[in-house]
């Protein structure tokens, strides 16, 4: 294999991780396309820990410290961080390797941060960083390489030339770094693809070794365009080398209880898994026909909840394709093994047409955006298109609502076969739908290279050039500031609709999943309990990415007894896992926390990434809108899909809708439900302690001890007392 | 006439809770069912589990997936 040229490298003595930190962060600077290479090792310092805790908390803060108020995604300024956090890379509890990537967002032009698995960050950290701090742009295509066995960072020209797509990257990278086989487990790659040239959707690719498939797999940070990002410094991959890696690598205060811990929940999911979520057969795409079940699943651009096709997107159907019987982990010790896998499946189309690969998922969200969202019903088809989203490394989310979008326009005769190349974008046309993906790839042409730009950019483009009615397009594009909605149909909820388009960061579903509870469960009956809601579990959640944990343990398993036990929405916190998270952490960091603990560490960054975002020229009211399409029907085939649901909606708005034409009925709920959303925002700010235009008040950073001068100044330039909440 | 999730249904001799979470379309597997404030043991199956009239029944869905 042809050597790599080696462009700049710098030695370290690599610090071992104690109680979860090695105290030291790693600054890569790639200089102004000048070549001017940059390597710093910096310390964390005691406040860092405390109140940034790590993760997407140590993002923010270095990214704080390297941008300013005018920085854009695509200045050299702009940083990726990556960052695990204290708990990131401990193999007794399941889930334990995630890691945050924070940027600002070509998409969202603002701060982003995105979560993967893998084993990157863990790596990373047993290499001597809580951090890596990614800044500059190189002067030509680089691969950094951090060989946390020999204390060594290089930057590398890269050698490859012909393909840059993910799958060949991280392949090649993973044989260039390993002396043998086995030792390609000792490596994890990040990369991006071709898309990530001409897209904002572009997503980072972080690898791990499969050593029964002989294949490195590809986890996805995925949302925001952080691959972009990357992309846009120049950066082909990083790459962390570490072959030391043991059950006390992370330095615990206390191992045994760390173990102990570790076993209970191990036991559960053997017990309970088979007749809860069946993560470890199916992963998350044992929603799919749930979400038909209960109206939620977006079906053409989110117009309708369910399709009669449902039977051939349903669960089972994923697991017979789903290789079975495998420990699908993304980390060591996670056996909830929710990284499914196909066996090798032949590509029908694509630069790859013809070729076996080892697709990576799908999962639920991919099902959905790829599927039933732009009308598909066809689990091979949604897996070649898995496939070559993470190849050419772009977010299936976003793409599928992207695509979703653009087939709504074409049905509507906003855009037509002229604008897109020929292309018949109708929802459920398969042959025209992944020939768009694949030229998207390419930028081979003027509509796709819009199209890559994103849902917003889509409606201003579609306007402009192509005299697009623009009306229309912001009454049925499912974004919030700049990103996409991700597949949950959300309408029929009013607390999810704050789930969505209350966030920090668009409406991702990793703040709160409330509509069961909201719409079903009937838990949330006023708004005060719905603001509630959402303020306890965006917090709780957060929690997950400052501590470097997977989401899932939490509840997508359960203590057997969790449903008779506790009653409400204290079982839905699942407070068995919850004392988990606090005797974990305490058994790592050697520190005292109580259950409370963990909203507070949380709120501190969720007003923290606020207010970061108020500096970006976001972060207020003005952010926080919510499509009509988001709230109710917008056109009468969405009404009259379920007429007696909606007319009953009317009648509790106080509307008799008897012979009220469709159209107006419309405009009744939508009017109705304008001012619930409205009533919603003020209830849900007044609980964060933040003021009526969004923004956290002095009172609240001063009791988060968040009140940094910087901070303080910011906001006062800001808060305005006509804001103030009574 | 009982009520699930607070909204009414009709009741008839012999209603299990498999019965109300057929009727309601409920197939997600992780809920828990109370009725009258007490939980339901899954026990032999929401088959085996009878639903007196007037009952107040309800099942919670718990979080998943999201």
């Amino acid at each position: 294999m042809e050597k790599m040229k080696v462009l700049a490298e710098w030695n370290y003595t690599p610090s071992a991780s104690k109680l979860g930190y090695t105290r030291e962060t790693l600054y890569v600077g790639l200089g102004g396309k000048d070549g001017n290479y940059k390597f710093e090792k910096r310390p964390v310092s005691d406040d860092m820990v405390d109140t940034f805790i790590g993760g997407r908390g140590f993002g923010l803060k270095l990214l704080w410290d390297a941008v300013t108020p005018e920085t854009k995604w695509n200045d050299p300024e702009n940083e990726i961080v990556i960052s695990g956090g204290p708990l990131c890379g401990i193999t007794q509890y399941p889930g334990a390797g995630k890691c945050y990537a924070v940027f600002l967002s070509p998409l969202t032009e603002q701060t982003y941060n995105s979560n993967s698995g893998g084993y990157f960050a863990p790596l990373l950290k047993f290499s001597g960083f809580d951090a890596f701090e990614l800044q500059g742009k190189a002067d030509k295509e680089v691969i950094i390489y951090i060989d946390g066995d020999n204390g060594l960072v290089q930057i590398l020209e890269s050698n490859i030339t012909d393909d840059k797509n993910s799958y060949v990257v991280t392949e090649h990278l993973h044989d260039y770094f390993a002396s043998d086989e086995k030792d390609k487990r000792n490596i994890s790659v990040v990369s991006s693809g071709e898309a990530a040239e001409y897209s904002y959707w572009g997503c980072m690719n972080f690898s791990f070794y499969d050593p029964r498939r002989k294949v490195a797999r590809l986890k996805q940070a995925g949302r925001g365009g952080g691959g972009t990002v990357l992309k846009d410094k120049n950066v082909l991959a990083l790459v962390v080398k570490m072959s030391k890696v043991t059950g006390t690598s992370t330095g615990p205060a206390d191992v045994d209880t760390l173990s102990r811990i570790g076993r209970k929940l191990h036991k559960e999911i053997h017990d309970f898994d088979d007749v809860q979520c069946q993560m470890r057969s199916i992963g998350t795409a044992h929603l799919n026909e749930v979400m038909n079940d209960y109206d939620l699943l977006p079906v053409n651009n989110f117009k309708f909840g369910s399709h009669p096709d449902i039977g051939n997107i349903h669960s089972q159907e994923y697991k017979k394709r789903f290789t079975q019987g495998m420990p699908d982990g993304c980390w060591y010790g996670c056996s909830l093994s929710c990284a499914k896998a196909t066996p090798p499946f032949t590509l029908t189309t694509g630069p790859w047409k013809g070729r076996q690969v080892i697709v990576d998922g799908p999962e639920y969200e991919t099902v959905a955006s790829l599927g039933s969202c732009v009308g598909i019903f066809d689990a091979d088809w949604t897996i070649e298109a898995n496939f070559y989203a993470d190849h050419y490394a772009v977010d299936t989310i976003s793409l599928g609502t992207g695509l979703a979008f653009v087939c709504e326009c074409y049905e509507l005769g906003l855009i037509n076969s002229g604008h897109t190349g020929g292309l018949e974008m109708t929802f459920g046309n398969k042959d025209a739908l992944m020939e768009l993906i694949h030229r998207m790839a390419k930028g081979h042409d003027e509509f796709s290279r819009i199209f890559a730009l994103g849902t917003r950019k889509m409606k201003e483009l579609f306007a402009e050039k192509y005299g697009a009615d623009r009306k229309i397009m912001e009454d049925i594009a499912m974004e919030g500031q700049g990103l996409e909605v991700s597949q949950y149909r959300c309408q029929e909820s009013i607390a999810q609709w704050g789930g969505y388009f209350l966030t920090l960061k668009g409406p991702q579903h990793d703040e709160a999943w409330l509509i069961f509870m909201d719409m079903v469960n009937k838990q949330l009956p006023t708004f005060a309990d719905k603001a509630e809601a959402l303020f306890y579990f965006p917090n709780f959640r957060l929690w997950f990415s400052l501590v470097g944990l997977c989401k899932l343990p939490w509840n997508d398993i359960e203590p057997g007894d969790n449903r008779t036990k506790y009653k409400g929405i204290e079982a839905a916190k699942v407070p068995e896992h919850v004392e988990n998270y606090v005797e974990i952490y305490n058994a790592v960091t050697g520190k005292n926390i109580v259950k409370e603990d963990i909203i507070t560490m949380s709120e501190k960054m969720y007003n923290f990434e606020r207010i970061f975002n108020l500096r970006m020229g976001k972060g207020t009211r003005e952010q926080h809108k919510c499509p009509d399409r988001g709230l109710g029907p917008v056109f009468e085939d969405e009404w009259n899909a379920r007429p007696e649901y909606f007319d009953g909606k009317l009648r509790e708005a106080g509307v008799e809708p008897e012979g009220m034409p469709v159209k107006d009925k419309i405009a009744r709920l939508l009017e109705f439900r304008r001012g619930q959303w409205e009533t919603l925002v003020d209830s849900v700010y007044k609980r964060r302690g933040w003021n009526k235009n969004g923004i956290p008040t002095l009172e609240t950073v001063r009791r988060l001890g968040i009140d940094y001068p910087h901070v303080v100044e910011l906001l006062e330039k800001h808060l305005r007392p006509e804001d103030a909440y009574e | 006439m009982i009520r699930v999730n607070g909204e009414e249904m009709p009741w008839r001799g012999g209603m299990s809770v498999q019965d109300v979470l057929d009727a309601k379309n409920y197939t997600f597997k992780m809920i828990a069912v109370w009725i009258n404030d007490e939980p339901v043991e899954r026990g032999e199956g929401y088959s085996a589990a009878p639903v007196p009239d007037g009952a107040n029944v309800e099942v919670i869905h718990m979080i998943s997936g999201g």
